[in-house]
């Protein structure tokens, strides 16, 4: 009795918080799901007012024993083809019901007396199915036990209601049998139910095989990098276990290779994670090492990798690993107003994969200013800063956490910011530069003195040593232009006997002797301070005997043209020439040797 | 007309741009030269490559988990934590401190320069900068060989022995990308040690004294085959003592060298006083006195003592309290004190052995007869040493050598009494065809270097011919030795190939020149009478000097495939993951190391400890992060012959073993089904005989059949109820490996097993690998 005035009282303060509006649900259809391991409810509520006033939001309760497991709560009106989704907030009563948690749905418009609205709840729990018994071996399936309330719980008075319990398989131990209830193959039907009083509830319980991975992720962090040269990486660090029975009596491989119905049938082998396409670089690795069992498929509409962990996951058995993969920039990233717009996916892109704790890092690039990030639910929201490749003050990171994330959470979320794209530049130039510096710096150390006493001995020497080496190049410069002009005295003798040409044969003899003249005033002053250099005496035998063979080479050769063109002016025959020439000829070529060696030797000193 | 003169401006504006670019032939060596070298650099990096690309960026093998494992904890933690650490997770229960029983240069070296890449903005994991760090050294080490050669004959054979270095098959062996080990460093800083040690003795410079000193010291801190160099150097010194070399360039690089280099030695925890007290080391000290003699020991002593108060002053000052494990002054001190007296006395009588050669040399008056008088002296002097060793180790004053250094000397020594040593397979003695496969063409070239070498004596040519020598017997003696003959093997080989092609070149450059000389000279009867009168005084020598030379470029060619293909095929397996051939010719990959280790990691408890054979210790830590009970350090020979122990026993007397181990996961693996060889029923029998060489209960004959080892039918009945046979083939009777096999076919043996029906009592299944080669049990203590 007490706890019926109690009721009425509780009642009474939220029919006054809504102006007298008084909400019954005339119908509610509920269905519940039990196939994987989170527990999908939908319910479909036809909610009437019969109070005079105008009513504009209506309350749900959720017992506490499922209150903590509420992944997901949404509420949606169907008119005619479009839907509406409704906000949801929590909501606390003047009179407080601690064993419930309410939640309010804001109607778009206020409910008038008499007026209907039907309304699609639909509910996630996680962790709401308990494996029992709790320790299964290898063999055996896994049972589930559910237990829910067989009315709907509900501040609102119930007229009429049913509810539809869908189970994986068609195997069940065992559920509460009470009025009305039909079991029917793979599903159990409770109801219909009428005139129920608010915040009635009758337990019932569900006990039946699920043999479907409980993939339960511990901890999952995406972290999504965007690169402006066209690179969007998500990287995806997971810490996974089995949620359903515990596994005993240890691992039998035999069991499992040759029999995989009985020796392993709770267990789970591998995962698919949904890309979006166009998805490149994918891998799939952990802490030691890359793990090499994985597939890939893609087309133009999606990407599926199938991973495989390193060992078949058997009840309370974890592991970790890390996919990454690549996306193209031009798929998520939309400018608008001088603002860049990320917009990408927000949960885990693996099926049925409940996860604790998600954190959703957004490195953006280094420079980013006027972060902002809006999601569809409410998340935790903070900064942070991540230093990676060449980066100076460190990439600015938003971080979006949440927990309870069930594949409902998958929609798009938006981080809004602003970047120039002139800073793009910044890190190839910083590379540049450096490698600029460090050529510069080599360059400078080649060239600069560097030596830290100029008067010591052999620092001196040093001195002495690079002048005298400069001088003997500028000698064999001079040497090598006196062979030059050889050669041409040679070819003007060559035209000599093709064109009979003595006038021009004359005037270049005449030109070399004088450039030959000139050359060799060049070099003396160059032998004289090669003789007088002390660091020169290894090298000035030869370079003096190189200006000897030159200077006899030269006489030779102005003898031997000077013999040619004479006789060419007298005509004589051509063999007759050569008989005359013969003997400069020979000793010209054996000049010209021993100047070669000679050049030789200089240049290996 | 337009069309020509065009043509002529362009062509002339080429040549005059030729001309311009043209550089002086000096300045093309050069360019040619350093273009090579880095080619060579990148060269010996990529090479290296192979199992990156072939697998992935991994540490491989043994050893490398561990160092990889500290560098991990010294990048997390810090110098003094690392330096300081006590391992817990190994050697349960005792524990090992690591900090003291490592040689740190590798890690240090490692973090390092993971430090400085980051410095430089690089976000690179730590485990990249490890798994490289061996290919970068390894092109160091190409640079390294450059140098010597280059100090050793000239230029051309530096850059030869470059080249040969950077794809030589025994030095790949150990340098591989993810071959992350003491060796990967260690060759580098032997070979710069060897080289800048050259150097001062060619130089008699101070500074490049000094230099090698520290190189040492890096060795040192590297590797334990420090030993090598501190042998080898003294043992060169007395040669060039004994045939009249000895310079005073010689004694100042060597005196500063090994003081320093000995002092700095004593600062790594790990090598501590031994580098003075142990016999391996002694060879050094004797030289050493004796080549004081001939100087001012006394003096040099004393300096020694000097130098030693200021590094340990420097050492305490710059390192702070902290380090209360350093070698500290006073501890220095008593060392000192208990020594003082006989070095004094070695002094005493060197500075009057030094004077007494004084006045011979002067009463002589004759180098030759004084050089035969010094050898005498010197013979004596050795003989004398060697007996003050002997007396020295007999009365225990000097540690003992320990059993790998007695197995260096005599082959057989490790087989017949130290079974661990012996049960590595890389401290067997080299095969024939291993020296074949890990030097192809050096094996030949080796001599013809030699022949080089004592053609053109000098000091330095000493040197490398002894450190050939000397690492060519020691890579006789165990196969890991490969490595630090390789290096001079490349060296000597790279001079032989050097001066062959220098001689055959000079020989097709002279004959062109004369050629070309003649050929401008225009008038065709001398230019024939010439060509006619060379060619009579050298016969075929142009076409004979043609084919050795293409025999010499298809020898190399020859060698560089060969490099390539043994470093594709043979060294670039990480030995975690195991590779073969499928039945369709496709490549299958047998992950199931990782498998197990990371199924440890994940699902036992965290202070589980897991019983293995030691080899899989050092990985079991690093990718399990399990407690082990033995690992690769194998400090405790007890403690391993424990395990072995359990493994030979029946299954009861093994549960009590592993009970009061606290174990509770035993570990083995099992090749049966993949016919993977080097697997634990392989490795049995050195479990036996290490166990038997502490427990007498266990006895090899036990399991054995008329000295045959099997594990069919006719398998000794202990070897059929042992632990480890149980472990190996429990339920493995059920499964059918090969089509047309009964099952219980053990592919690896190629034998039906003898009992396929195994029960455990105490132990039970935990997991096995999915190609059955890693087994783990459970302990039923921990139920």
């Amino acid at each position: 009795m007490a706890f019926r005035f109690h009721l009425l009282l509780l009642l009474f303060a939220i029919v006054s918080a809504s102006v007298q509006a008084e909400l019954t649900l005339s119908k509610v259809d509920r269905k519940i799901d039990l196939s994987s391991h989170i527990v999908r409810v939908t319910s479909t509520l036809k909610v009437e007012n019969l109070g005079p006033g105008v009513a504009s939001e209506v309350l749900l309760a959720v017992p506490d024993y499922q209150a903590n497991n509420l992944a997901d709560l949404r509420a949606v009106i169907n008119e005619g083809k479009s839907s509406i989704v409704l906000h949801i907030e929590h909501f606390s009563p003047e009179v407080s019901r601690p064993e419930f948690t309410f939640y309010s749905i804001s109607l778009t418009k206020g409910l008038e007396k008499g007026q209907s609205v039907t309304l699609d709840v639909f509910s996630a729990f996680t962790h709401s199915v308990i494996p029992f018994p709790e320790e299964i071996t290898q063999a055996d399936s896994q049972l589930i036990l559910y237990k829910d309330s067989a009315y709907f719980v509900s501040p609102h008075a119930v007229k009429v209601q049913t509810l539809r319990i869908k189970l994986p398989s068609a195997r069940v131990e065992a559920y509460t049998n009470i009025q009305n209830t039909k079991f029917n193959g793979t599903s159990i039907r409770y109801g219909p139910y009428e005139n129920l009083p608010p915040f009635s509830s009758l337990p019932i319980t569900v006990h039946f095989e699920n043999n479907r991975p409980f993939a339960v992720a511990k901890q999952l962090v995406r972290e999504i990098e965007i690169s402006h040269w066209g690179n969007v990486q998500v990287t995806e660090h997971y810490r996974l276990f089995h949620g359903g029975a515990l596994n005993k009596g240890g691992f039998s491989r035999i069991n499992y290779q040759s029999r995989q119905v009985i020796g392993g049938i709770s267990s789970f082998r591998s995962l698919l994670a949904r890309l979006p396409p166009r998805a490149h670089s994918v891998y799939y690795r952990d802490e030691i090492g890359n793990i090499s069992t994985s597939h890939l498929w893609g087309d133009s509409r999606k990407t599926e990798l199938e991973i495989e962990p390193r060992y078949p996951m058997f009840g309370g058995w974890r592991t970790s690993f890390t996919i990454g993969y690549g996306l193209p920039l031009h798929d998520f990233l939309f400018e608008s107003e001088g603002k860049h717009l990320l917009d990408i996916t927000f949960g885990c892109p693996m099926d049925e994969v409940v996860i604790d704790e998600l954190f959703v890092k957004v490195v953006l690039p280094e420079g980013s200013k006027d972060i902002s990030a809006s999601t569809p639910f409410p998340t935790k929201q903070w900064q942070e800063v991540k230093f990676s490749h060449l980066d100076i003050v460190g990439r600015p990171v938003v971080v979006l956490q949440k927990t309870n994330v069930v594949p409902e959470h998958n929609l798009h979320f938006q981080v809004h910011y602003r970047f120039n794209n002139l800073s793009l530049l910044m890190e190839p130039m910083m590379l540049i530069s450096g490698f600029f510096f460090l050529f510069v710096s080599c360059i400078v150390y080649m060239r600069v003195d560097m030596s830290i006493s100029k008067t010591s001995a052999s620092y001196q020497a040093k001195l002495q040593w690079e002048e005298m080496q400069a001088t003997v190049q500028q000698a064999r410069s001079i040497i090598n232009r006196c062979l030059a002009i050889h050669d041409k005295l040679d070819a003007s003798l060559r035209d000599l006997s093709r064109t009979g040409d003595v006038q021009q044969c004359k005037s270049t003899r005449k030109a070399a002797d004088g450039m030959l003249k000139e050359l060799s005033k060049e070099l003396k002053p160059l032998l004289g301070v090669l003789q007088s250099s002390p660091q020169a005496s290894q090298i000035w035998p030869k370079v003096e005997e190189l200006a000897v063979k030159e200077r006899e080479m030269q006489e030779r050769l102005m003898l031997k043209h000077s013999t040619v063109v004479d006789s060419f002016e007298k005509k004589s025959g051509g063999r007759d020439i050569e008989n005359r020439i013969a003997s400069h000829q020979q000793k010209i070529s054996a000049l010209r040797h021993e100047i070669d060696d000679l050049l030789d030797a200089i240049d290996e000193i | 007309m337009a069309a020509t003169s065009a043509m002529d401006s362009l062509s002339s504006a080429a040549t005059s741009a030729v001309k311009s670019l043209k550089l002086r032939t000096k300045q093309q060596e050069l360019l040619i030269r350093v273009s090579t070298l880095c080619l060579i650099y990148v060269l010996a990096f990529s090479i290296r490559l192979f199992s990156v690309l072939r697998y992935e960026s991994m540490i491989h093998e043994f050893d490398p988990y561990f160092n990889y494992r500290t560098t991990v904890y010294l990048s997390e933690n810090g110098f003094y934590e690392f330096w300081n650490w006590f391992d817990s997770e190994s050697w349960y229960p005792l524990g090992r401190i690591i900090g003291g029983t490592l040689y740190p240069g590798l890690m240090v070296t490692a973090h390092l320069l993971h430090r400085a890449i980051s410095a430089i903005r690089f976000a690179v994991h730590i485990r990249e900068v490890c798994v490289l760090t061996a290919p970068f050294f390894a092109s160091n080490t190409a640079v390294v060989a450059y140098l010597f050669g280059k100090e050793v004959w000239d230029t051309g054979a530096g850059l030869v022995a470059a080249a040969l270095i950077a794809v030589c098959p025994g030095y790949i062996s150990r340098s591989v990308a993810g071959s992350y080990d003491n060796e990967g460093v260690a060759i580098f800083a032997l070979l710069l040690t060897f080289y800048l040690f050259v150097k001062a003795v060619n130089t008699g410079s101070l500074s490049w004294a000094l230099a090698s000193a520290f190189s040492y010291f890096y060795m040192v801190s590297a590797w334990g085959g420090y030993v090598f160099i501190i042998n080898l150097v003294p043992l060169y010194v007395l040669v060039l003592l004994v045939t009249g070399r000895y310079s005073m360039r010689l004694y100042v690089a060597y005196n500063c060298m090994y003081v320093l280099g000995c002092l700095l030695a004593m600062q790594i925890r790990f090598v501590g006083f031994q580098h003075v007290q142990s016999g391996e080391h002694m060879a050094a000290m004797e030289v050493r006195n004796l080549n004081d003699g001939e100087v001012d020991s006394y003096v040099a002593q004393l300096n020694d003592l000097q130098a030693a108060v200021v590094w340990q002053g420097i050492m305490i000052v710059v390192w702070k309290p902290k380090l209360r494990d350093a070698v500290s002054v006073r501890s220095f001190y008593e060392w000192w004190r208990r020594r003082r007296s006989r070095l004094l006395i070695i002094g005493q009588n060197s500075k009057e052995v030094f004077y007494f050669l004084d006045y011979v040399k002067h009463l002589l008056n004759d180098p030759k007869l004084f050089n035969d008088f010094l050898r005498i002296t010197v013979t004596c002097a050795v003989s004398v040493g060697a007996l003050a060793i002997g007396v020295g180790t007999a009365s225990g004053y000097i540690s003992p050598w320990t059993g790998r250094f007695y197995s260096l000397l005599d082959p057989t020594y490790a087989k017949d009494h130290i079974p661990i040593i012996a049960s590595v397979s890389e401290h067997q003695p080299t095969a024939w065809s291993s020296f074949m496969f890990d030097f192809h063409i050096l094996l030949f070239l080796f001599p013809a270097g030699l022949y080089f070498c004592f053609k053109r004596l000098s000091d330095a040519t000493i040197f490398i011919v002894m450190y050939g020598l000397t690492s060519m017997y020691f890579a006789g003696v165990m196969v890991r030795l490969i490595l630090v003959a390789a290096p001079a093997m490349c060296l000597i080989s790279a001079i032989a190939v050097s001066a062959t092609l220098k001689n055959l070149t000079s020989l097709l450059r002279s004959k062109s020149k004369v050629q070309a000389v003649s050929s401008s000279k225009g008038t065709s009867s001398t230019k024939a009478s010439m060509k006619a009168s060379l060619d009579q005084s050298l016969p075929f020598q142009r076409n004979g000097a043609i084919t050795l030379l293409l025999g010499a470029f298809y020898l190399l060619s020859r060698y560089a495939i060969h490099c390539t293909w043994v470093t594709s095929e043979a060294y670039s397996s990480p030995s975690i993951v195991l590779a073969a051939r499928g039945a369709y010719g496709g490549r299958v990959i047998f992950d199931d190391y990782r498998e197990a280790y990371f199924w440890l990691r994940q699902n036992t408890a965290p202070d589980a400890k897991i019983m293995s054979w030691w080899d899989y210790g050092y990985q079991i830590t690093a990718m399990g992060n399990r407690t082990v009970i033995v690992d690769n350090n194998t400090w405790n020979n007890t403690h391993i012959a424990t395990v072995g122990r359990a493994m030979a026993s029946y299954e009861d007397e093994a549960y009590e073993i592993i009970q009061s181990l606290d174990v509770d996961y035993v570990l083995v693996v099992f090749g049966g089904v993949t016919g993977y060889s080097s697997d634990d029923i392989n490795k049995f029998l050195w479990m036996v005989r290490i166990g038997g060489g502490v427990f007498p209960v266990i006895k090899e004959p036990d399991y054995l059949v008329n000295g045959e080892y099997r594990v069919d039918k006719g398998a000794a009945p202990k070897m059929l109820n042992c632990l480890m046979y149980k472990l190996s083939y429990y339920r493995f009777g059920e499964l059918t490996t090969e089509y047309g096999q009964p099952p219980g076919y053990d592919r690896a043996r190629g034998v039906e097993i003898g009992n396929k029906n195994v029960k455990l009592e105490h132990l039970e299944e935990a997991f096995t690998t999915s190609n059955w080669i890693v087994r783990i049990y459970k302990s039923s203590a921990t139920f």
